[in-house]
């Protein structure tokens, strides 16, 4: 029974584990960037249009990235270069990507993802490690898309803490000004991260539509983008923390259903609330405790003009 | 390295900047009318059935302004953090509040019109005030962050209304369909000319945040800590209590639009009531130029954008998700052309030589 609602738990948090991260990425540059639910749409439909026209779901996957990329290039060249204030254009992203979705899903509302990609997409057990009593049937008897998220984190953790690039990459978010004058290309760290950022939001979009709903549906990210950006200062910044958190959250937004099914009456929508709460008592937390690893970046949301150094 | 050479604007005619204006916002129609082309649709008809469709009649012309109302209150009271620079997201969370606020007078006293009105209304400021005291409160005596803070609380407070909705307040003889019980008559707002008073109330207030943030001591103070904390301080400023004061008249303004939504427009509380208007209130009053006659304009504008929108939608069969594309796309290039209002392009003078070399 809970082994059984751990492993679903993971199924409901992947979705945010892609996005949350790609988040991240966006913040360890210094931008704010509001449109995640926005690229989410913008992943979540182009992927399911692409599996629906090839039966593939490589390109299906690849399809999702490159939307959520475009996304974020839209956002990028907007507070980049041309220096818009970081909310107002992640909120406009975010309008962009809802009516982008809701307009390319009018033609296949309703589709359901073709067999092939679903049967691509199946649990399949990974051998020895899935034999481990409880954690192997809960981590890794999951589909490829979740392990495809697994790897993404080890990646990610590697490349901000371990890397050279990666430490540019802090080193922009703290201070661009700091960073430039070490001769760090300020503007390409922003760009390709912000892109990189997008690429990931896009697929967490796409294991909405082609794995956890399999079905084309208005509102299919019904807010998810908002928790992603919770998240974020949920993990403080750290894509380790970031798999927790999401799974942790994923759990939470599948509790109420489960203990209801078991006969215990308490609402989902106030259960709903538990994440938002932690969120805030985090938030809190971390100010009070003036931990350097848990602010956010320094530089976050200010806008980097060469000339004004 | 692209020859390109961008410096700080000092000061700009105040034609060239309208014109820089005009242009931008020129230009976005052009190509949110090519966007329409490809995706099959004449744009020309679309644009023009929009602007029929928002104030073609008079019943359209009370319509749009029926979804100017909440814009324009929500925007005074995003206008008054966003001086300040406490960048208060959190519209949606404190228009649930009061209108939550607001709800639990009407569904539970029985008072006279009037009276009714004014608690309710009172009820709603202070509901709306308190769900901003909360970050702002955070942020005066910690510098906790903000913008996440009032997110948060966002999402707090609408899960809350839903549970009310879904729960304890479920009205019974609704059939088992979820929705809180229907206001008696006494709490709905009255109209004039066809549409609730709320078109005065927002009026006024445009008046008197103008005159607020422009001609007192207070609405001076908050742009000095809006400009620099530092300076505030060295002049000897409470900053904290600005930051209090002000964030809780900005959550006492978005709660006031949580009333008037309820009691004028659903004539209940429902979860769906707050329709994103803390977040477009963002834009329109970081478009307006945090400015709050402005601020009036522009949410017209988006209010005429939004009813063509859903006119086209009912008239033409055209997807309301095509409104809300050409909604982004005006927008990014507004947004855009601030850029230009702020900094000068120059070409590199390097290849300037280098052509008259040639």
């Amino acid at each position: 029974m809970l082994v059984g609602f751990l492993s679903a738990a993971i199924i409901a948090g992947t979705p945010l584990l892609f996005a949350t991260l790609g988040e991240i990425f966006s913040e360890k540059a210094g931008h704010l960037n509001l449109g995640v639910e926005g690229m989410m749409y913008m992943g979540a439909i182009i992927g399911f249009i692409v599996g629906l026209n090839t039966h593939n779901p490589l390109l299906a996957m690849l399809g999702a990235i490159l939307a959520g990329a475009i996304g974020a290039l839209l956002y990028a060249f907007l507070t980049v270069s041309l220096r818009v204030n970081q909310t107002v254009c992640g909120l406009t992203l975010t309008i962009f990507g809802e009516g982008f979705a809701s307009f390319l899903g009018q033609r296949v509302m309703g589709s359901i993802v073709p067999g092939d990609i679903k049967g691509f997409f199946v649990a399949r057990p990974i051998p020895l490690l899935s034999s481990i009593p409880y954690i192997g049937e809960i981590f890794f008897q999951q589909d490829i898309f979740v392990y495809i998220g697994y790897l993404t984190i080890i990646a990610s953790a590697y490349y901000l803490f371990r890397t050279k690039k990666g430490l540019n990459l802090r080193a922009v978010g703290e201070s661009a000004a700091a960073a430039d004058a070490s001769g760090i290309n300020v503007s390409l760290y922003k760009y390709v991260h912000i892109l990189l950022g997008g690429a990931l939001c896009g697929l967490g979009g796409a294991y909405m539509s082609l794995v956890t709903v399999p079905v084309w549906q208005e509102h299919i990210i019904a807010g998810r983008g908002w928790i992603a950006v919770a998240l974020v200062i949920f993990a403080s910044w750290n894509p380790i923390k970031a798999l927790i958190g999401a799974f942790l959250f994923g759990g939470l937004s599948i509790l109420g259903f489960r203990l209801q099914s078991m006969g215990i009456h308490i609402s989902q929508y106030l259960i709903d609330m538990l994440p938002y709460a932690a969120t805030i008592i985090i938030v809190i937390i971390s100010t009070r405790k003036n931990k350097k690893e848990d602010m956010p970046p320094a530089d976050l949301g200010n806008p980097y003009f060469r000339e004004e150094r | 390295m692209i020859p390109l050479k961008i410096t700080k604007r000092d000061d700009l005619p105040r034609n060239k900047a309208i014109m820089i204006r005009t242009f931008s916002v020129a230009l976005s129609i052009v190509f949110a009318g090519l966007i329409i082309a490809l995706l099959g649709y004449n744009p020309i008809t679309i644009f023009t059935s929009m602007v029929k469709g928002a104030l073609g009649t008079t019943i359209r012309i009370q319509q749009t302004t029926l979804k100017a109302i909440p814009l324009i209150i929500t925007s005074l009271g995003i206008l008054v953090a966003f001086k300040m620079k406490f960048w208060n997201i959190g519209g949606e969370g404190q228009i649930m509040m009061g209108a939550f606020a607001a709800s639990a007078v009407a569904l539970n006293f029985d008072l006279p019109k009037p009276l009714m009105l004014l608690s309710m209304a009172i009820a709603a400021m202070i509901m709306g005030g308190f769900w901003a005291f909360i970050p702002a409160f955070f942020k005066a005596k910690m510098g906790t962050n903000e913008t996440i803070f009032t997110l948060m609380l966002n999402y707090l407070a609408i899960k809350f209304v839903t549970y009310l909705q879904y729960g304890p307040w479920k009205d019974p003889s609704s059939q088992g369909f979820p929705k809180v019980a229907a206001f008696s008559d006494s709490a709905i707002l009255p109209s004039v000319f066809g549409v609730h008073i709320g078109w005065i109330i927002a009026l006024i207030l445009v008046v008197l945040v103008y005159l607020f943030l422009n001609h007192t001591k207070k609405g001076y103070e908050i742009s000095v800590v809006g400009e620099s904390i530092e300076t505030a301080r060295y002049a000897g400023m409470n900053i904290s209590s600005i930051i209090i004061i002000s964030m809780m008249l900005s959550g006492g303004l978005c709660g006031l639009t949580g009333m008037i939504q309820a009691s004028a427009v659903e004539k209940t509380l429902s979860a769906s009531l707050s329709a994103n208007y803390g977040f477009t209130a963002i834009i329109t009053t970081w478009l307006a130029g945090l400015n709050a006659i402005a601020t009036l304009f522009v949410c017209i504008a988006f209010a005429i954008l939004v009813q063509g929108g859903n006119y086209i939608q009912i008239s033409m069969q055209v997807p309301a998700s095509v409104a809300d594309m050409i909604q982004a796309i005006i927008l990014f290039f507004v947004l855009g052309s601030e850029f230009f209002l702020q900094y000068k392009v120059h070409v590199h003078k390097y290849l300037k030589v280098k052509k008259e070399a040639k």
